[in-house]
């Protein structure tokens, strides 16, 4: 009887294992493909003209593979992206856990977690239709597809990533923090600026580089709106190319195993450490700063 | 009784032969840019011949002429000739792409209805290409900058392009680039400043196309070579076309048929 249930218990462990292992594997699969195949091109062009040429051309001969122009494109619009969605993401949230009442939150939050489910080719094709011309016409630029448009339509996809970490981080906050403050003699707004960010900062941090991993790693959006010129830009209203948008454009078109191909998934590399770098930060900073109880403030 | 069994057995066994027999499938698989052809044509076809079902993806030139390679289509739809690496490639693989030339493309220059320029030439598309002329007006147009926009580098329209305006000079970086034909179309016809260039197949009423050199896109001038711009599109197969490939590929190029189609998709027939 005993011996019966041991032996269920270890099968149903083997088999969670099994399921755990199965999933780990592919992954680890498509890692080992990735660098197979993008590590090739380092034998046509060393890795420093790879990662800081300032030309793409890719199909000319001979062909010129520098992606420094994507890269930066990729971090101006990752960095701009983030400035717009950091405040609204993290204030939206404190607006929600601290200062809205029950029955706005109710409604609020789920709308805002419904934006999150907005497909990317939707918000990309509003920002091409609607955005561009308005952003042309208002500033009187060249064109309204540029880095300052995919900034924002990145910007509305990371918000509700941002915001529903942020405020769940926010409201576990524990109360007796926030009681000892009041009582005190702090006013709210002190409270939420003195105690309750501190507390949840390390929620928020994660919050926040988990949004702009999403947006970095984002490619239909800026494929529609960021413009698509392979050139550093200069001002926020230039067309950029980040290195998701190039894989995307050419990877159909690209000979099988040719250096062109080879060059377009070492670009996926890059990409890939990009956000692996973001998330082992947000980890570290998670683990770093974990709020147990109300004594390690 | 037990013969009676036996029949009626021997009768479902040859009715699921037979059905096994019916339901051909045909894939097809490759450019974008032809992308429309093959679909207009394999409707047309399946109406013709129910028994056999096509099913059709765009992946890109480079990717169709893979998938031929691989032997995992049975059609590749190509904007470009198959190039000398992928020969090579084929040959190492044990396969025989036989290139069929189903239509032509014809690649036109394209500006936004309020620029008043109608008409350039081949050396000044490929100076505005080039970035050395930035404002319409030093092409006789209004004072407004030019926004070059050119498709990704590795699409077959570019291949065209580069070929017959650039002649090895590159299209400048500050060009900004769309992945297809349908995102220039939109791209140029929300643009005032804008210049593209897109398959004859894609104009439309919020495109101005301009003629070059004097000579305006069309069929006549593509099939008599005065048009500049233009470009075979292929088909692709793996060995010398049997049964539903060739079925097909003869349905593509009867006159009635499917140049008919090629003429609805806006693309220039053979004859």
């Amino acid at each position: 009887m005993i011996a019966e249930r041991a032996n269920r218990e270890a099968l149903i462990r083997a088999f969670f294992f099994g399921v755990a292992f199965v999933s780990i594997a592919i992954l680890g699969t498509i890692l080992v493909f990735l660098f197979a195949e993008g590590t090739p091109i380092f034998r046509t062009v060393s890795v420093k003209a790879f990662l800081f040429g300032r030309y793409w051309y890719p199909t000319a001969d001979p062909p010129d593979f520098g992606i420094y122009p994507l890269l930066i494109a990729s971090m101006a619009v990752t960095a701009l992206s983030a400035c717009i969605s950091v405040p609204l993401g993290i204030m939206t949230a404190l607006y929600l856990a601290e200062i809205a009442s029950e029955r706005v939150r109710e409604t609020v939050k789920p709308i805002i977690e419904l934006l999150a489910a907005l497909p990317s080719v939707v918000i990309g094709f509003f920002g091409m239709v609607v955005v561009a011309p308005f952003l042309q016409e208002t500033f009187n630029i060249a064109t309204g597809l540029n880095l300052f448009n995919a900034s924002l339509m990145l910007a509305f996809m990371s918000v509700p990533t941002i915001c529903s970490i942020s405020e769940d981080a926010i409201r576990s906050v524990p109360l007796e923090l926030k009681e000892a403050s009041l009582a005190l003699g702090a006013t709210h707004l002190e409270t939420i600026g003195r105690v309750i960010i501190p507390a949840s900062l390390s929620g928020i941090s994660t919050a926040v580089i988990l949004g702009m991993s999403r947006a970095i790693g984002e490619t239909m959006v800026v494929l529609m709106v960021a413009g698509g010129a392979a050139m550093v830009p200069l001002s926020i209203f230039d067309p950029v190319r980040p290195m998701p948008a190039s894989i995307a454009a050419e990877m159909a078109e690209a000979p099988f195993r040719s250096e062109h191909y080879h060059a377009l998934f070492a670009i996926g590399m890059v990409l890939f450490l990009f956000t692996m770098v973001f998330n082992v930060i947000a980890d570290t900073v998670a683990h770093k700063h974990k709020q147990v109880g109300a004594a390690t403030l | 009784m037990k013969m009676r069994f036996l029949a009626s057995a021997a009768c479902a066994l040859g009715l699921l032969i037979a059905s096994a027999a019916r339901a051909e499938s045909l894939n097809i698989n490759g450019s974008t840019t032809v992308l429309p052809v093959a679909q207009k044509v394999a409707e047309a076809f399946m109406k013709e011949y129910p028994s056999i079902s096509v099913s059709i993806s765009g992946g890109g030139s480079g990717n169709g002429i893979k998938a031929i390679i691989d032997g995992t289509t049975d059609i590749a739809n190509s904007s470009r000739f198959i190039k000398d690496k992928e020969v090579a490639l084929a040959v190492q693989k044990g396969a025989y792409p036989v290139p069929f030339a189903v239509a032509y493309d014809c690649i036109v220059p394209v500006v936004h209805p309020s620029n008043t320029i109608s008409d350039l030439s081949l050396d000044q598309l490929k100076a505005i290409y080039e970035g050395k002329i930035r404002n319409w007006k030093e092409v006789g147009g209004p004072d407004r900058p030019v926004v070059v926009i050119s498709r990704d580098t590795s699409s077959g329209t570019y291949e065209v392009w580069e070929e017959k305006v650039m002649r090895k000079s590159r299209v400048y970086p500050g060009a900004l680039l769309q992945a297809s034909n349908g995102a220039v179309a939109q791209a140029v016809s929300r643009n005032a400043n804008a210049i593209g260039y897109v398959g004859i197949g894609y104009l439309n009423e919020g495109l101005k196309p301009l003629t070059v050199d004097g000579v305006a896109a069309g069929v006549e001038t593509t099939l008599d070579g005065t048009f500049a711009i233009s470009r075979p599109l292929f088909m692709f197969t793996r060995g010398w076309p049997e049964g539903p490939v060739l079925k097909f590929i003869k349905y593509v190029l009867h006159p009635a048929k499917g140049q008919k189609y090629v003429k609805d998709a806006g693309f220039v027939p053979l004859y």
